[in-house]
């Protein structure tokens, strides 16, 4: 009954989906008020649609209807509450409804909140949404229905793959599909300003806050997705430049790309054709990531094969969308009006660089993943692209992106003095240099990218802290003056610099994890000791521990300083009976600026066990990064800017009003 | 600066930018693809010693065996019609087992030993790596469903 509601919803949507992405636009168009004014109605209902059939899977799901395919082919009676709850968008189906739920939310929040936009830019805004909602749910409905029933019953599920069975990878794909969706509405933005012709400060002013959220919703859902790799697959390695890595990064990039150049819409009136493709290309990268993941293509071209009809549709969708638009862009921009001059030195010139060096990174990844596919497609030769291709390719292109990122933000709007910028980031050179040489120090020259990282890293950090310091005039004002100006600087100032500087502990991190780390691989027998960055770890043997749906083989490690028992670590192997499995529980714990990593594994029917010992140093400094970044994004979102919107028709009668307030507080 | 000036910059920039990202592509092109053989392609074709690239196919039966180290594997791949040994020093996947499809990357040495650098079998017990099922099939050994 409840698979009925849930199908029953889902067709409904669909219904809702096709009449909210045609009438308001011809009404729009036409101007035909009763037209337009289905749009916010059919954005409500469509969110309340999915919503219901969302809960209604996840109905299906902890109850654990194997009546349904979908549930009996991914879950089981014994699985803990939280992966029955997962195992709904673990799967192909159940992660597609996910998806159109969060992007009908995302048109939800522009008919309920998007009061003070341009009433004809939002009625398109609604109804391009609902087309790109239209896209999905018929892949949705007639080619991966979640809700298809199985008959006889089984008794029993077949389980989710065991890997996926942690809390760190339960919230990962949500976040991530909030990253790729929320870019959805940059595009809808843009789609419908080329149909107006016109972008202004005011549009720039709607997306960006929009984009941000869907930034940091992504930011996080990588990280998570990173960190996870980390614990869960037992050799510590956190990015593997993996195809399916790589689509979620190549949004990321370009996504990152906007959130710039919609700064110098906003500010500038400048790069506005150039905002609009990047919205369209971000979106556009979302789509295929999102699409060659779900499909399995990315494993071999083959697989694409296997369901033809899903993989014809995905394929003239993703045709259908990304060139539509792109045809539109073609069509429509040349009639954007172009706006602000500025030379090429000057704070717009180096959001220019940025952008420019973020899409040729984002073309390097794109190359890289897509080639193999090519190649397989037309030689059916197999290769693969590692991580060496993009340690060539993407590395260079980073570096002079984080040299200016430390300094573009200090850089006044139109023209800037370059001289007189560099004059201020005296002391981040000199702490720049510093660290250089105690690096130099402490490992000499090998590898000479540890120095290069460090020195970028530094860089990175010192120029964010200088950056406020020199918009609060702190040291050169008493220090109350300074905290004051602090609190009164606009809160986008400070997202900037905590993200900047989060970039630059993320690639702290980076450098110390991939340049001295150490390993140590041998077979132990209880009793036996190894050392490691000055602990040594004495291994206990192992013994038999039963979890709730599998059975656990659990080591001991005891880690000694100076002879004296500091912390005890107990790594274990993990035996899944459904579906039948093994996974490998790392121990990590946080020592010495680092993570000791220990992992057990298989015996030598000798009494002794392979082990493995890393210690990873300032591998945390990534996650710590990676959460400043995310923090960086939310901070800025509170800007009272971005909080109000788009400037109101009657200005005059607001801004005063707000005035006092801004300067109390 | 005259637009027409500033645009001819940015544009230069902009070639300048996807110039680079070209060249090094290309130049990493040159040594960093891997190529996937099967264990008939390592007989006939000639691969050299400094060539990396990923050997996939079934671990054969009753061919896995330890060194007097401990930690170094040695075991057999095989695609039913030929087998390349392997060695492999570290700890195996957890699904690594005889009869299993497995991918190792790395370089032929000169005895025919593959040394494996890396060995992915990370899957569950029913996959089968799809390079794998293509080398079964392209060997005429295929006996399961179409994946």
């Amino acid at each position: 009954m409840i698979a009925e509601l849930g199908h029953f919803a889902i067709v409904l949507a669909l219904a809702v989906a096709i009449v909210q992405g045609t009438l308001p636009l011809v009404g729009a168009q036409r101007g035909i008020e009763s037209l337009t004014a289905i749009a916010r109605p059919a954005a409500i209902m469509q969110f309340l649609l999915l919503a219901l059939a969302f809960i209604a899977l996840t109905l299906a799901f902890t109850g654990s209807d194997f009546s349904v395919l979908n549930v009996w082919q991914n879950s089981h009676t014994q699985k803990p509450l939280l992966y029955k709850i997962s195992g709904v968008w673990g799967n192909h189906e159940g992660s597609l409804l996910l998806w159109v739920m969060i992007l009908a939310a995302f048109g939800f929040g522009v008919a309920t909140m998007g009061n003070n936009l341009p009433p004809s830019l939002r009625t398109r805004v609604i109804a391009i949404q609902g087309l790109i909602g239209v896209g999905f749910l018929l892949l949705l409905v007639f080619l991966s229905n979640p809700f298809e029933r199985v008959f006889p019953v089984p008794a029993q599920g077949n389980g989710l793959n065991p890997l996926l069975q942690d809390p760190g990878l339960a919230f990962h794909p949500p976040f991530l599909y909030l990253g790729y969706v929320g870019f959805s509405i940059a595009f809808s933005f843009a789609v419908a300003a080329l149909i107006e012709g016109k972008v202004d400060a005011a549009w720039a002013r709607w997306v960006r806050p929009w984009t941000l959220a869907a930034w940091v919703a992504l930011t996080i859902g990588i990280a998570m997705g990173s960190w996870w790799a980390y614990y869960e697959l037992g050799w510590g390695g956190w990015w593997f430049w993996d195809p399916v890595e790589n689509a979620s990064f190549m949004p990321w990039l370009l996504g990152t790309a906007l959130l710039h150049s919609a700064i110098v819409v906003e500010k500038r009136d400048a790069l506005k054709t150039w905002t609009v493709l990047l919205a369209i290309l971000t979106f556009s990268f979302s789509l295929l990531g999102t699409f060659i993941v779900r499909s399995g293509v990315l494993n071999s071209v083959h697989s694409f094969a296997t369901d033809p009809g899903r993989g014809v549709y995905i394929l003239a969708f993703l045709v259908v969308a990304i060139g539509g638009s792109l045809a539109l862009y073609a069509w429509r921009a040349p009639a954007l009006k172009s706006g602000g001059v500025f030379a090429p030195i000057s704070r717009e010139g180096s959001l220019v660089l940025n952008n420019l060096l973020l899409i040729a990174a984002t073309a390097t990844v794109f190359i890289g993943t897509m080639y193999p596919l090519f190649l397989d497609a037309m030689t059916g030769e197999k290769v693969t692209v590692g991580p060496p291709f993009f340690n060539a390719t993407f590395v260079p292109l980073m570096v002079p992106l984080l040299a200016v990122m430390a300094i573009g933000p200090m850089m006044p709007w139109k023209r800037a003095d370059l001289a007189g910028t560099l004059a201020r980031m005296k002391v981040a050179a000199a702490v720049t240099v510093a660290v250089a040489l105690l690096t130099l120090y402490l490992s000499g020259f090998d590898p000479i990218l540890a120095v290069l990282g460090m020195v970028l890293g530094t860089w990175l950090v010192a120029g964010a802290a200088i950056d406020i310091g020199e918009r609060t005039r702190l040291f050169r004002i008493p220090w109350r003056d300074a905290l004051r100006r602090g609190r009164n600087l606009p809160r986008s100032a400070w997202g900037g610099a905590i993200a900047h500087a989060g970039m630059g502990v993320a690639i702290l991190g980076i450098t110390g994890s991939l340049s001295w780390e150490i390993e140590r691989l041998q077979i132990m027998r209880p009793g036996d000791r190894v050392g490691i960055a000055g602990y040594e770890l004495e291994f206990g043997g192992v013994a038999p521990v039963a979890g709730p749906n599998y059975d656990a083989v659990r080591g001991t490690f005891r880690v000694y300083r100076d002879d004296e028992l500091v912390e005890v670590m107990t790594p274990e192997t993990r035996r899944f009976t459904q579906p039948s499995m093994v996974t490998t529980e790392a121990a990590i714990r946080p020592r010495n600026f680092g993570d000791l990593y220990a992992v057990v594994g298989e015996s030598n029917g000798d009494g002794g066990f392979a082990t493995r010992i890393y210690h990873k140093p300032m591998i945390n400094w990534l996650w710590i990064g990676s959460i400043m970044m995310a923090l960086g994004g939310l901070v800025s979102l509170t800007d009272r800017r971005l909080r109000i919107g788009a400037p109101r028709r009657r200005t005059a009668e607001t801004k005063p009003a707000l005035r006092p307030q801004q300067q109390t507080t | 600066m005259r637009p027409k000036r500033r645009r001819l910059y940015f544009v230069l920039a902009g070639m300048a930018a996807l110039g680079l990202a070209v060249a090094l592509t290309l130049f990493a092109f040159e040594d960093n693809l891997v190529f996937f053989s099967s264990p008939t392609d390592v007989h006939t074709k000639n691969i050299g010693p400094d060539r990396k690239f990923r050997l996939g196919g079934l671990v054969e039966e009753e061919s896995v065996g330890k060194s007097n180290d401990g930690l170094t594997t040695t075991f057999r791949v095989t695609d039913l019609s030929n087998t390349v040994p392997v060695a492999y020093t570290g700890i195996l996947p957890d699904l690594f087992r005889e009869g299993q499809g497995v991918v190792a990357e790395g370089r032929l040495g000169a005895d025919g030993v593959f040394i494996a650098e890396s060995v992915l079998a990370k899957h569950d017990e029913n996959y089968l790596p799809p390079e794998v099922a293509e080398a079964l099939k392209k060997s005429g050994q295929w006996k399961g469903a179409t994946p």
